[in-house]
């Protein structure tokens, strides 16, 4: 077993079921947005206003958000234990991942209840 | 032909280096690589390589020729030579001792992580402990490993983590013992097993299959690990 208290979940088989639960959801999103817009070629502001006026579509974008945090910070993850040799360094980077995210998730929330 | 030999010797060499051959095959022969190497030493007696069964068997003489992991004895020159230009260097990703011999600490270390051998805390029986044909058919595959170590100094995963990440060496290891019936340690075998790097720092790119002079399937090995895990899990 190896120590490591910096993953996602402490665990590497709850940090891989994340990872795949995490990219269907994004699939998904993407999946819907790119049809949306597929669908609404004239797309007017009113028209994406109201779309992201919806309690639903609000908790669905969100839900996206934080699955793209969490899948991020996993793969991030992944390559700075990979590719950063020098722990100090390898913990900067993590951390300015962690602060980004974090960053994300908060100005997401602030954009998608402020319209 | 032209051999490219890399060579290193920590007392002499300051840094190692590519040295060129070039060589005539005996009667222009489908010789292995093995044999090729006897003539380079027969030139050059101060070449140094491991080298035992000379037949696939004793996972000694494994190296990178022409860029692809193998096992030199059971590789002929018509299978790697690429415009007359063979290259030959030590398994990649692991100290080298001198020329091609490699120092396999870290990976003998991560295959005694995985305790290869049989855990039964149960009485034992008079004769021995049976299994059907249908429980022993489950080793096939894994058994045959003769820990060569051409797959796990092929994969990345383990070139960046030798310390954490078995390696898919190992992890075939490991399945052929919790795959094995008359094993009853698999709870804790798989307890070992769930962390972020030991199993899954493997991300499926197979080129432990790629390599492996044995045909074995480590990804699918790593893939069973997996369900195992997650069958416990959920």
């Amino acid at each position: 077993m190896v120590t490591s208290i910096t993953s996602f979940g402490r665990s590497g088989l709850y940090d891989w079921m994340m990872q795949r639960v995490t990219a269907l959801v994004l699939a998904t999103y993407t999946i819907f947005m790119i049809g949306y817009l597929l669908f609404n070629p004239d797309l007017s502001y009113e028209q994406w206003k109201d779309l992201f006026s919806g309690t639903g579509m609000r908790i669905y974008t969100l839900l996206a958000i934080l699955s793209l945090v969490a899948h991020a910070w996993i793969g991030m993850w992944s390559v700075s234990t990979d590719y950063i040799k020098q722990a100090g360094a390898r913990f900067v980077f993590q951390s300015v991942c962690g602060l980004l995210a974090f960053i994300y998730v908060v100005w997401g929330i602030q954009i998608l209840w402020g319209i | 032909m032209l051999v490219s030999v890399y060579r290193y010797n920590p007392e002499i060499d300051d840094a190692p280096y590519m040295q060129d051959v070039h060589i005539d095959i005996p009667g222009g022969k489908d010789i292995m690589v093995l044999d090729l190497l006897q003539l380079l030493k027969d030139k050059d007696s101060t070449l140094a390589y491991r080298r035992s069964c000379r037949e696939g068997v004793c996972g000694s003489d494994g190296m990178n020729m022409n860029g692809k992991n193998g096992l030199a004895c059971i590789t002929p020159l018509s299978e790697v030579v690429e415009n007359d230009k063979l290259v030959l260097r030590p398994l990649p990703g692991l100290p080298v001792i001198r020329d091609l011999v490699i120092d396999m600490t870290q990976f003998y270390k991560q295959y005694e992580k995985i305790k290869p051998f049989l855990i039964n805390d149960t009485p034992a029986p008079a004769i021995e402990r049976l299994q059907s044909p249908e429980e022993r058919a489950e080793l096939d595959g894994l058994y045959e490993c003769i820990l060569c170590a051409c797959c796990s100094t092929a994969c990345p995963s383990f070139w960046w983590n030798p310390d954490k990440f078995v390696g898919p060496s190992g992890l075939l290891q490991a399945y052929r013992f919790l795959a094995d019936s008359r094993d009853t340690a698999t709870n804790e075998r798989l307890a070992e097993l769930d962390d972020p790097f030991s199993v899954f720092r493997c991300h499926g790119i197979m080129n432990c299959v790629n390599v492996c002079p044995k045909g074995l399937n480590p990804t699918k090995a790593i893939g069973k690990i997996r369900n195992m895990l997650i069958q416990q899990a959920t």
